[in-house]
């Protein structure tokens, strides 16, 4: 994984509730055996019509998505599916970070793992955000803030494990390796 | 020692590492099961980085999702249609060769949905820590195991090292007292108890489900309640094992027997919460007060009572999209609406007393004429019973289709779709825009409302057939 200490971007703006994966991806797409392209059928069924033509009206088919690695969405994005087709889509398509008031358990730790950065922030600057699609935000992972196109800094939450594996573009399967001793201590203590 | 819940139990006996202030627990799992969507590239990066699996004894493979459900597909020779989904089954087929996975291939007589499977080869145990690359995982939660969902890289994760690096969650104690009337089943139970968290009620908490209620389920019904745990956005769902867990895992193929059971059941009685222990948060829910529910929407917490009308909360965007997609307004009576397709299925009701319930309420009758009504059994041995106790030939003689257990309608990856603009009386789990099929208006409930749907064609009210 790529170090991440900060992203610098303009926002795309979606502001439905609860937005599932299935949303995200639909399951149709689902039968691939790669990681790579699902960008082309990330949000498929608002962005094209039955025919397979983009929509004009949707966000992500507008000149001002262009180059956007920020997506502010409405509160608890990501619920349903386990799907890290999810994430991999968003980033296929360019997507580097989601901002929302709530993140869904799996989505989010999906995402961290494919350094999406998920960032959770109050109702008040998610609205405010909601309120200025295409401004400009930085996230600073080494502060933990964001700062906000009137130049506002406010923190966000993000463990602390999580954060050190972004920064240092740690992945958490080496780290896990690295436990093989103690695994197979337990391991050693279960079949006694 | 502090009095510790049901789940402290499970989490701190699984702990390889403890978490601290800066790291998250190394959590050891005892049961891995995978299926051929969610693993293919957890498998490359094996490769990529020359790895083993660590504990190949611990993964089991099924195929489910992208499967066919027509026979001919399956047993006749006729190949896969869906060359994507026939390209999955083979990857997987070679990946469990590769690496010593044990599978159950398209043919296998115990095939079907991974949440199904599980528990019913007595695979599923009480106190394991069990994860699959799928968010209905809480499922077997109803063995009292810890049981979650993850994503692919967790799956490479489990593979290589057999651990996972968890943050504990909090803890939610949903406590249900009072009897479930007639024709109110575990699926509107579930249904209520999402209504009342909100979708995202459960995020960052494992449930325990407690009470009187939850103790006269049966293990189906704990299944059934246990599987849309996620869908209020939780992490896992619990209950905790008893007298009905230990003779349902007794009678499984593989569970323990004699003296191994003897052994298995000392422990399995050590795991039920103290009495004092506490939890971050509670819930009460008075089962008596409910009715058969039924969604609306395009959440799982958008139900009614089969009987009530849809809420008509005033500026609110999210109820007004959900309601245009499903061509709904509020104020409106669900009862009686015409409804083109109905899906038995699902790894949420799909086993054998879901079967035989759906069937009770259609002996005799017919399918109401142009419906389309799909019955897929949730494995190839719920199917074989189902055929022996005469359930098969109900649903025949009535005029439903009779399919190869998989996941088929739940989620329409292996071309078993609800047509745009189609309203479908599903008892799966999830009524997303879109899940059944692009444009699909999904409305969740039991597989009793299902088969009164599937007589009439409309919207109905099963109390009416029941005896
Ligand atoms: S039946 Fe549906 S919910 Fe269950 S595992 Fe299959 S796709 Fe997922």
């Amino acid at each position: 994984m790529q170090p991440i200490k900060t992203l610098t971007s303009r926002t795309v703006v979606l502001p439905g509730t609860n937005i599932d994966t299935d949303q995200i991806i639909p399951a149709r797409f689902l039968t691939t055996t790669t990681r790579e392209g699902l960008g082309r059928h990330l949000f498929a069924d608002w962005r094209y019509d039955a025919a397979g033509a983009p929509r004009p009206d949707f966000v992500l088919n507008t000149p001002a998505a262009a180059g956007c690695a920020v997506l502010v969405a409405g509160r608890n994005i990501g619920c349903g599916s386990s799907r890290e087709h999810a994430p991999w889509a968003l980033m296929d398509f360019g997507f580097r970070a989601v901002i929302s008031t709530e993140i869904a358990d799996i989505f989010r730790a999906n995402s961290l793992k494919n350094g999406l950065l998920p960032v959770v922030v109050e109702p008040a600057v998610h609205d405010y955000l909601l309120a200025h699609p295409g401004s400009e935000v930085t996230i600073d992972l080494e502060s933990l803030t964001l700062v906000l196109p009137d130049g506002r800094r406010v923190p966000f939450p993000l463990e602390s494990f999580a954060r050190y594996c972004l920064i240092n573009g740690i992945d958490e399967l080496g780290y896990l390796l690295g436990q093989a001793d103690r695994i197979a201590a337990y391991e050693a203590r279960q079949a006694s | 020692m502090k009095p510790r819940t049901l789940f402290e139990k499970i989490w701190s006996a699984h702990e390889v590492v403890a978490e601290t202030a800066d790291t998250p627990a190394v959590l050891y799992i005892d049961l891995h099961l995978t299926h051929e969507v969610t693993t293919p590239q957890a498998y490359t990066v094996l490769r990529e980085r020359k790895l083993r699996v660590r504990q190949p004894g611990r993964t089991f493979a099924t195929m489910d999702h992208s499967t066919p459900t027509d026979t001919a597909q399956i047993f006749g020779g006729v190949p896969i249609r869906e060359s994507s989904a026939a390209r999955q089954v083979a990857e997987l087929e070679r990946n469990c060769a590769e690496f010593g996975i044990e599978l159950l291939k398209l043919k296998d007589p115990s095939r079907g949905i991974v949440h199904i499977v599980g528990p019913e080869l007595g695979l599923t145990r009480p106190g394991q820590t069990i994860v699959c690359g799928d968010s209905h995982t809480s499922t077997h939660g109803a063995f009292g195991a810890l049981a979650f969902g993850i994503g692919t890289t967790e799956v490479g994760h489990v593979l290589a090292t057999q651990c996972l690096l968890q943050r504990k969650p909090k803890t939610l104690a949903i406590n249900v007292e009072g009897a479930l009337g007639r024709g109110v089943t575990a699926k509107d139970l579930v249904l209520a108890i999402i209504q009342t968290l909100g979708v995202s009620g459960g995020t960052g908490h494992v449930i325990e489900y407690r009470g009187s209620t939850i103790g006269r389920l049966s293990m189906d019904e704990r299944m059934t309640v246990c599987n849309m745990s996620i869908e209020a956005g939780a992490k896992a769902g619990l209950i905790a094992p008893d007298e009905t867990t230990y003779a349902y895992l007794a009678a499984t193929p593989r569970g323990p027997k004699g003296e191994a059971l003897e052994r298995a059941l000392a422990h399995w009685r050590t795991l039920p919460g103290d009495a004092d222990a506490s939890f971050d948060r509670s819930v009460d829910l008075d089962a008596g007060a409910l009715g058969p529910m039924i969604t609306y929407g395009t959440h799982p917490g958008m139900s009614i009572a089969i009987d009530g009308t849809i809420p008509s909360p005033g500026g609110d965007a999210v109820h007004d999209k959900a309601l245009r997609y499903m061509g709904l307004s509020g104020g409106d009576a669900l009862l009686g609406r015409p409804v083109q397709v109905v899906f038995l299925g699902s790894c949420t009701n799909a086993r054998l007393s879901d079967l035989r319930a759906a069937a009770g309420v259609l002996r005799g009758r017919k399918v109401a004429p142009g419906l389309r009504f799909l019955v897929v059994p949730g494995s190839q041995s719920v199917k074989r019973a189902a055929e022996a106790e005469g359930l098969a030939q109900v649903f025949v003689d009535a005029g439903a289709e009779w399919r190869e257990s998989g996941c088929s309608m739940c989620l329409g990856m292996n071309g078993d779709l609800v047509p745009s603009g189609s309203y479908c009386v599903s008892t799966s789990n999830r009524n997303f825009e879109g899940r059944q099929g692009v444009g699909a208006r999904t409305l969740l409930a039991s597989p009793i409302t299902a088969a009164a749907a599937a007589i009439e064609g409309r919207v109905a009210d099963p109390r009416h057939y029941l005896a």
